[in-house]
């Protein structure tokens, strides 16, 4: 009963599978089929043993399409049963894939690990360089605004005068867009929060084409005027989370930076702000930034002051080279007509994939090196599974051997073969998607947060990135799917495939498609190991580079007595006080006040400088960042003098201007005479220089040493520092103590995140430990991936010569003897693979310059690992079949 | 006796055997089968896989046509024969296939014939 009934389905796939489209025929098949296995006899053994005699059903059904393939009626057919006929293939496809699990799950893995990283990384791409803020306009004609100053490298902000000049005096833009980052504490139900947000031209909202759901943007004119106009737009999370979604928020009032701003808009649900990696939850316009931005100090008429982070939209049709040259033409005048403050100075225009002021500069080469890596990653997969197809296609020879016989086209195979390979890569796709969506804030996970606000760096998944998936799908079906159903569908198939070993002792010279893609996968893996290798050693050496101060016993934190609504006699005698509490407490070495830390987000202030018996080129204007510091400061940071003195409580506002130079300025500017006593002019105010300082890294580890030097807070005062202290032991105890001297002062006074200066610096390098994370772990999964191909290629090689291995065995070949045959055939591929990999290593890491620190590309030792680990990988690999081989019993192999 | 051939081989022959097979009387395909490897004494294992492709292939191309009739045991079953063009085929590669014997003869020997 069971047998009929099995004899049943089996008729039923068949009937199905061979895709007839007339009724009448299919009805003709079945009752063919069906007499079939009534004359081959009712018991279960007869009727065993025909389902066994016309094989795999696939095959027959695949035959019988051929067939009906034929027929002129379906030749040319109506889109309906062209339809038909397309579904009619994907399900035989699917049914023969099901067949063979196994393969179907490690080929889908592959793929869906190489579309996954690929889409994750293109994602990370579109949502961060390409298109980074969610619901701006016309992103594609929107460049970054940048300062520049001649001779000195890199770019730096633009003033607010300049930039009103530039947008009054240019032609070819839609709009200007002034921004600077800021930040205040929100406390949003039981807890507060550190929450980034923005100073803004008046015009912000308007010029993004971003329209507040609720109240208004900003109108013309509150950009201008000291403090003068205390409104904000707040975003719709805060919103939702702070106002729980209240209608009649507008007007309400919000303290922000310890003034209370009115509000007159919510932002759109998804609206960020414009600066990658932060959320932004409020905008208050430019006219509010001494409440905002340095602590009461005034920039808005300051042309010398500069701080605004820009953007443009270029008109439609412009490019970015003549744009360009019409702001060069206008900073050139703006230079003739204010040299006091603009001398050297010019302006640059930024894609926004380069723009150098958010994160998105910081993490374009990250980002580049990773699309390099997912896309080896994506055609080692490609590599493995077109692998696998060669193998299956040989175990479907006879099939194609069949349907080739009576007349089935080599297009005709070629499509059903590549039918498979789309429902393949289509799933794969889908789970690329899925992983990539799953792997979406991963970017974000790796980077540390500042100042306590954690960064949002979202992959977007727009249709331009559904579309480069699908279209990933398609290329790598074309590319692992076209390879192994033309060498199927050839008349040659067993040449074919044979050609790649010729036997497990001849012909070694040799190749044929499979070990060629294992050449490919072996030498792709080993160029992502040595990228590895290299980046590790890069991140050691980042890691254990000297950033020229101490960083293990040093606190650090932050006090805003601006924002906690001091005045500068108020906070004076908090700052005064604090320190000397805290000197006094046990186990503090010292202890100092500076406006910056090292190693922050936050800019140095920067001047022209002039320097008595120093002349600079007429066409540039001497420039260095300096720092404001209090007594022991540098003797707090372990930043060595090597001559003259620190300065003390009594350079104050009362006494001669002062300041301590570094060595890089001292060697600039003095060019090895001793500074000490020698004047220094900076914005027009003389001082003396008292001291040199050591050289030290001020913004990063990477940078290049520039003139830095150092002013007393005492006659640059700013109630909005940074405290520093120096332990005599481990410092995560003094957290509480320091907590406890600022509360036992003022209980309103909140220090900002507590944390050592190692921790500081070991932020600053994110983006090496993310580029480590990735091509660590894609190189991992790239092995696995290329040790599974050779494994294949060198598995199928002892499977088809084990007539000839048991021959060798007859005649006396030992077990030993036949390992080092299979060995030496596997590392023969492995050797090629690494000579072609290392050759692609050299010319392929250079590319990795930036980030790389102290290592060289060609660095042996990244190469010898690379080397072992991929040598170790594929014996691995070619282990398990040269076991086999040895195993081989030779009577039972010589018979067949 | 001989147990297998080559599949390619065998493959470019199925169109000759069913041919000749058909060229004496009708027959439905299972019964192709059973005399096929009577005829050749258990040396051709033609394979269901192969034959109905094969068959339902040469109906298209007008070498053979089908009819369901009553079998000797009373059942229906459907039956293949040659159509005229069928016939000139069978014909065609009956001579092909002596010349190719005769040349094969001439070219082994005594011992491959």
């Amino acid at each position: 009963m069971r047998e009929h009934d099995d004899v049943a389905a089996f008729i039923e796939r068949i009937v199905a599978d061979a895709g007839i489209a007339d009724d009448g025929r299919r009805e003709d098949l079945r009752r063919e089929l069906r007499a079939h296995f009534e004359d081959a006899g009712g018991s279960p053994e007869a009727v065993r043993e025909a389902m066994r005699r016309f094989g795999a059903e696939g095959r027959i059904a695949a035959s019988l399409r051929d067939v009906h393939r034929a027929d002129p009626l379906v030749a040319s057919p109506t889109w309906t049963t062209w339809l038909g006929g397309v579904f009619q293939d994907l399900r035989f496809g699917a049914r023969m894939l099901r067949r063979s699990p196994g393969f179907s799950v490690v080929a889908i893995l592959s793929l869906t690990l190489g579309i996954g990283a690929t889409t994750a990384v293109v994602g990370w791409i579109e949502g961060i360089l390409l298109r980074p803020f969610p619901l701006v306009a016309a992103q594609d004609r929107l460049v970054a605004i940048a300062g520049t100053n001649r001779g000195a490298p890199g770019s730096d902000d633009v003033s607010w005068p300049d930039f009103l000049d530039l947008r009054r005096r240019s032609t070819l833009f839609d709009a200007f867009i002034a921004e600077k980052i800021t930040g205040t504490t929100l406390s949003i139900g039981d807890r507060a929060e550190r929450v980034p947000g923005s100073v803004v031209s008046a015009n912000y909202f308007d010029a993004l084409g971003v329209h507040p759901i609720l109240g208004r943007g900003f109108e013309p004119g509150e950009d201008a005027g000291r403090n003068a106009h205390p409104v904000a737009v707040i975003s719709y999370q805060t919103w939702m989370e702070r106002f729980h979604g209240d209608p009649g928020v507008v007007g309400k009032s919000q303290m922000l930076n310890g003034l209370p701003h009115t509000i007159v808009g919510v932002a759109p649900e998804g609206f960020n702000g414009t600066f990658v990696g932060y959320a932004f939850q409020f905008w208050v316009p430019a006219s509010m930034q001494p409440q905002h931005l340095d602590a009461g100090e005034y920039k808005l008429e300051d042309r010398g002051a500069r701080w605004i982070e820009g953007f443009a939209r270029l008109l439609p049709g412009v490019t970015i080279q003549q744009a360009q040259a019409e702001i060069s033409a206008i900073a050139d005048r703006l230079e003739g007509e204010y040299p006091a403050t603009n001398r050297g100075r010019g302006i640059r225009l930024f894609p926004l994939w380069q723009t150098p002021f958010n994160n998105a500069g910081a993490l374009l080469p990250t980002l580049a090196v990773a699309l390099a890596v997912v896309v080896c990653v994506l055609l080692i997969a490609c590599a493995n599974v077109s692998n696998l197809l060669l193998v299956r296609a040989f175990a479907r020879q006879h099939e194609m051997t069949v349907r080739l016989a009576i007349g089935a086209g080599r297009r005709r195979l070629v499509r059903q073969l590549l039918t498979e390979g789309i429902i393949l890569s289509a799933i794969a796709a889908a789970g690329g998607l899925l992983l990539a969506e799953w792997g979406r804030n991963a970017l974000a996970l790796l980077t540390p947060p500042r100042g306590g606000v954690s960064l949002s760096l979202p992959a977007a998944f727009d249709w331009r990135v559904v579309a480069m998936s699908a279209g990933l799908c398609l290329v790598s079906t074309l590319l692992f799917g076209l390879v192994p159903a033309v060498t199927a569908s050839g008349v040659d198939l067993t040449g074919a495939l044979r050609a790649h070993s010729g036997g497990i002792g001849g012909a070694r010279g040799r190749f044929g498609v499979r070990s060629s893609l294992v050449l490919v996968q072996v030498s792709l893996s080993f160029v992502l190991l040595v990228g590895a290798a290299l980046l590790v050693q890069s991140l050691q050496g980042v890691r254990s580079a000297s950033p020229g101060f101490s960083t293990a016993r040093v606190l650090t934190t932050g006090i805003n007595l601006f924002t906690a609504g001091y005045d500068s006699q108020r906070a004076r005698h908090f700052e005064d006080e604090l320190i000397d509490r805290v000197r006094s407490i046990g186990g503090v070495e010292s202890a100092a006040f500076a406006r910056l830390t090292p190693f922050t987000y936050r800019n140095y202030s920067s001047a022209p400088i002039a320097v008595d018996g120093y002349n600079a080129p007429p066409d540039r204007q001497p420039t260095a960042s300096y720092n404001e510091i209090g007594p022991g400061y540098l003797a707090t940071m372990g930043i060595p003098l090597v001559s003259g003195r620190e300065f003390t409580r009594d350079d104050d506002e009362s006494a001669p201007p002062v300041a301590v130079v570094d060595e890089t300025m001292a060697k600039e500017f003095w060019r090895g005479a001793d500074p000490i006593d020698k004047r220094l002019q900076v914005r027009g105010r003389w001082m003396r220089v008292v001291g040199v300082a050591r050289a030290a890294k001020y913004r990063n580890l990477l940078e290049t040493p520039a003139p830095f030097f150092y002013v007393p807070l005492g006659q640059s005062f700013s109630s909005q520092v940074a405290l520093l202290v120096r332990t005599a032991q481990s410092p995560a105890s003094f957290a509480a103590p320091l907590v406890r001297e600022i509360h036992a002062i003022d209980g309103n006074v909140a220090p900002s995140e507590i944390i050592t200066m190692r921790e500081q610096v070991r932020r600053t390098t994110a983006s090496q430990r993310i580029a480590v994370t990735i091509l660590g772990a894609f190189g991992g999964v790239a092995l696995v991936l290329a040790a599974i191909g050779l494994y294949g290629v060198m598995s199928s090689t002892v499977s088809q010569s084990r007539r000839e291995l048991a021959v060798r065995m007859a005649l006396g070949a030992g077990a030993r003897d036949l390992v080092r045959l299979i060995l030496s055939q596997g590392l023969m591929l492995t050797g090629l693979g690494l000579a072609i990999g290392a050759a692609a290593a050299l010319a392929l890491t250079r590319l990795m310059g930036y980030l790389l620190y102290n290592v060289s590309a060609r660095d042996p030792l990244a190469f010898g690992s690379a080397f072992t680990v991929t040598v170790l990988a594929c014996l691995a690999a070619c282990g398990l079949p040269a076991w086999r081989a040895m195993r081989t019993d030779p009577l039972p192999a010589l018979r067949s | 006796m001989v147990t297998a051939y080559d599949r390619e081989f065998l493959t470019g022959t199925v169109g000759v055997l069913i041919l000749s097979l058909l060229t004496e009387r009708a027959m439905y395909a299972y019964e192709m089968l059973q005399e096929a490897e009577r005829r050749s004494a258990g040396a051709f294992h033609l394979k269901e896989g192969t034959l109905y492709p094969a068959l339902h292939h040469m109906e298209r191309a007008g070498l053979l046509k089908a009819a369901w009739r009553e079998s000797d045991a009373g059942r229906p079953r459907k039956y293949y024969s040659l159509t005229a063009k069928g016939r000139r085929q069978a014909e065609s590669k009956r001579r092909q296939w002596k010349s190719i014997l005769s040349a094969m003869r001439a070219i082994l020997g005594d011992a491959g014939a």
